[in-house]
């Protein structure tokens, strides 16, 4: 059981507001990514719930109790470090039970634990190595053992991936998503990759200089963002904004269309543009291109298209996929 | 691309290396060799290196004529003591420092060395007056607190240093853990910094075992260390040489075996954190 919630939770240092109030639920059994650009507050937030800051004011309520002043170890929290920050002076083994011996748990059922996390984890045959003789996924691994042993209320991953070289974080993604369908244990996942916000989460906080720019479920801010910044912040490539005589004739200040709702041809069309780069990628193309009058945009076609530099196209937006703004950024209401 | 150290600079590195070396070694070195000669052959001149008569008269006599050992045994009791204490305070001062710092805790560390450069002479008398009216004068008690205060700076700023390398992440690991900050710092920090509180209680073991300003003014007899037993050897009778260097090798050789022993951890220890 873990179900967290947030009341008007604010953090300054000094004079500086870094979290000027944030209201959050976050119910039990549910995957939540935290993303933003670096210094939007989202690792700042994650350690609040975990206690390693000290809240300036506001609620945090792990299943109905108020913890704001409890210490970390007292939440029932477990917390996943981006540096792993193994115990480099023990073995695999005590690193996952030192959370256990803390709570001055038997041996027996130590033993029991850590020996059905390293099953789980594939760390069985590394359990007498110290952290320094492992590799980054299996240290990785370990940090995740030492987790789950103590049955936590839920999980905090603080971008448990950036060290992972690429091909290593997609499979550690998968793994992190396949241990909560296991666990089915509330999860706090922070992250300034959309991408792994995307495919790993139940629900998104889309978080921008300590505020909660748009909760929602994945799918919801691809196709429904509430304002611009999560609009630009979500999918990849980034959605265009156009302005100017284009955007008068939807009534609004700007529209975003993404890179993927065009249709593109070489001869007619609603907006004339000259591709400057085109990237080939096998299975889709990304098209840099510069649109008369509008200025640089992104296309992506899916497959691979004839076209190279200079090459004259088209452009004509899916009208059910443009979004529509304000001059505050606020997103209006699809015509 | 700049070149290699070529043969001969490395050459005439080493032969000048080899001579500072030389030079600071050749006092402690004649020093071992006046211990075995007779008080006259001590001062003859020109002096002889090796061709005298050895003789070990002058251990037999220091021995017959003060307890060796009751004084070394001071020496290990207050270095040691000193030490121990001073780890307590220093620990946990240097965690504070390193791990929750403030903006002012850089000027902190700064003014706690800035005491060391204060001759200690000014502050004698009222130490001195605080000793007698205390009745701590001649304890080994009062003399493992002033030991421990004089060198408490240098402990904190060395094990400061250490500390810092430590990433504050897995302390923090082990609060999610459960451990409490006791515990933190037995279970966690301690185990990692091992090598850096090595070298700190070395160089305290060192500076508190050749420290002669308070354990002379200090102490008359029962507390009274090795610095004591070698000053005994040098004024009242006039110049003893051969006895003096039988009373001050007696009094160094152990710390000096400890430093040889340890001469690698001392080097990591104080060059820590400047080179990386």
């Amino acid at each position: 059981m873990g179900a967290i919630r947030l009341e008007k939770v604010k953090k300054t240092f000094g004079t500086l507001d870094v979290i000027p109030g944030v209201d959050l639920d976050i119910n039990d059994g549910e995957f939540v990514v935290f993303v933003g650009p670096s210094g939007c507050g989202k690792s700042t937030l994650l350690r609040l719930i975990a206690g390693l800051e000290d809240v300036t004011d506001g609620k945090i309520l792990i299943n109905g109790t108020d913890v704001a002043n409890e210490a970390p170890a007292k939440r029932g929290l477990s917390m996943v470090f981006q540096s792993y920050a193994l115990y480099p002076h023990m073995t695999v083994y005590n690193n996952i039970a030192f959370g256990l011996k803390m709570a001055g748990e038997s041996k027996e059922v130590i033993e029991e634990k850590v020996q059905s996390a390293a099953k789980i984890l594939n760390l069985t045959d590394y359990l007498e190595r110290r952290p320094g003789a492992l590799s980054g996924g299996q240290r990785q691994r370990v940090a995740i053992g030492r987790a789950i042993v103590r049955n936590p209320a839920a999980f905090l991953f603080d971008e448990p991936l950036s060290n992972l070289d690429a091909a290593l974080r997609v499979n550690m993604r998968l793994e992190i998503t396949g241990l909560h369908q296991e666990l089915k244990t509330t999860m706090i996942y922070v992250t300034h990759d959309q991408v792994e916000a995307m495919t790993m989460a139940d629900k998104i906080v889309v978080l921008q200089a300590g505020r909660v720019e748009q909760v929602g479920k994945p799918m919801e801010l691809y196709n429904n963002p509430t304002n611009k910044f999560v609009a630009g912040f979500i999918g990849s490539p980034k959605m265009n904004f156009l302005g100017g005589e284009l955007a008068k004739k939807y009534d609004c200040h700007e529209i975003g269309i993404r890179p993927e709702h065009f249709a593109i041809s070489t001869e007619k069309g609603e907006i004339p543009a000259t591709v400057k780069i085109a990237e080939h990628l096998g299975a889709e193309t990304y098209l840099h291109v510069e649109a008369d009058g509008l200025g640089p945009m992104t296309v992506r076609a899916t497959g691979e298209i004839p076209l190279g530099e200079h090459d004259k196209i088209f452009l004509t937006p899916e009208q059910d996929r443009i979004h529509r703004f304000d001059a505050q950024g606020l997103a209006l209401a699809k015509s | 691309m700049e070149s290699k150290q070529t043969p001969l600079g490395y050459v005439s590195f080493s032969v000048f290396a080899w001579i500072v070396g030389l030079l600071i070694f050749f006092p402690i070195f004649w020093m071992v060799l006046t211990s075995f000669k007779t008080e006259l052959e001590a001062v003859s001149i020109p002096p002889s290196f090796i061709s005298f008569d050895w003789t070990l008269e002058n251990y037999a006599e220091v021995q017959q004529r003060s307890n060796y050992f009751k004084f070394a045994m001071n020496s290990v009791i207050l270095a040691v003591g000193s030490t121990l204490v001073g780890l307590v305070f220093a620990v946990t001062c240097a965690w504070a420092m390193a791990f929750n710092p403030t903006k002012r805790t850089k000027d902190a560390l700064l003014w706690m060395l800035s005491t060391k450069m204060m001759p200690p002479v000014g502050v004698l008398v009222p130490i001195y007056l605080v000793f007698r009216d205390w009745g701590l004068l001649d304890t080994r008690f009062g003399l493992i607190m002033v030991l421990f205060l004089m060198n408490l700076p240098i402990m904190v700023w060395m094990l400061y240093t250490y500390f810092k390398e430590i990433p504050t992440d897995i302390l923090e690991a082990a609060r999610m853990d459960g451990a409490t900050l006791p515990k933190e710092i037995i279970f966690v920090l301690l185990p990692m910094a091992v090598p850096g509180i090595a070298s700190t209680m070395l160089l305290n073991i060192i500076l508190a075992w050749n420290e002669a300003f308070w354990t002379l003014n200090l102490t008359t007899s029962d507390a009274a260390p090795l610095t004591a037993f070698i000053a005994s050897y040098s004024s009242p009778e006039g110049l003893f040489w051969a006895k003096l260097s039988a009373a001050s090798t007696l009094a160094v050789a152990p710390i000096l075996v400890i430093g040889w022993f340890s001469q690698k951890q001392l080097v990591r220890g104080l060059t820590f954190g400047a080179v990386k």
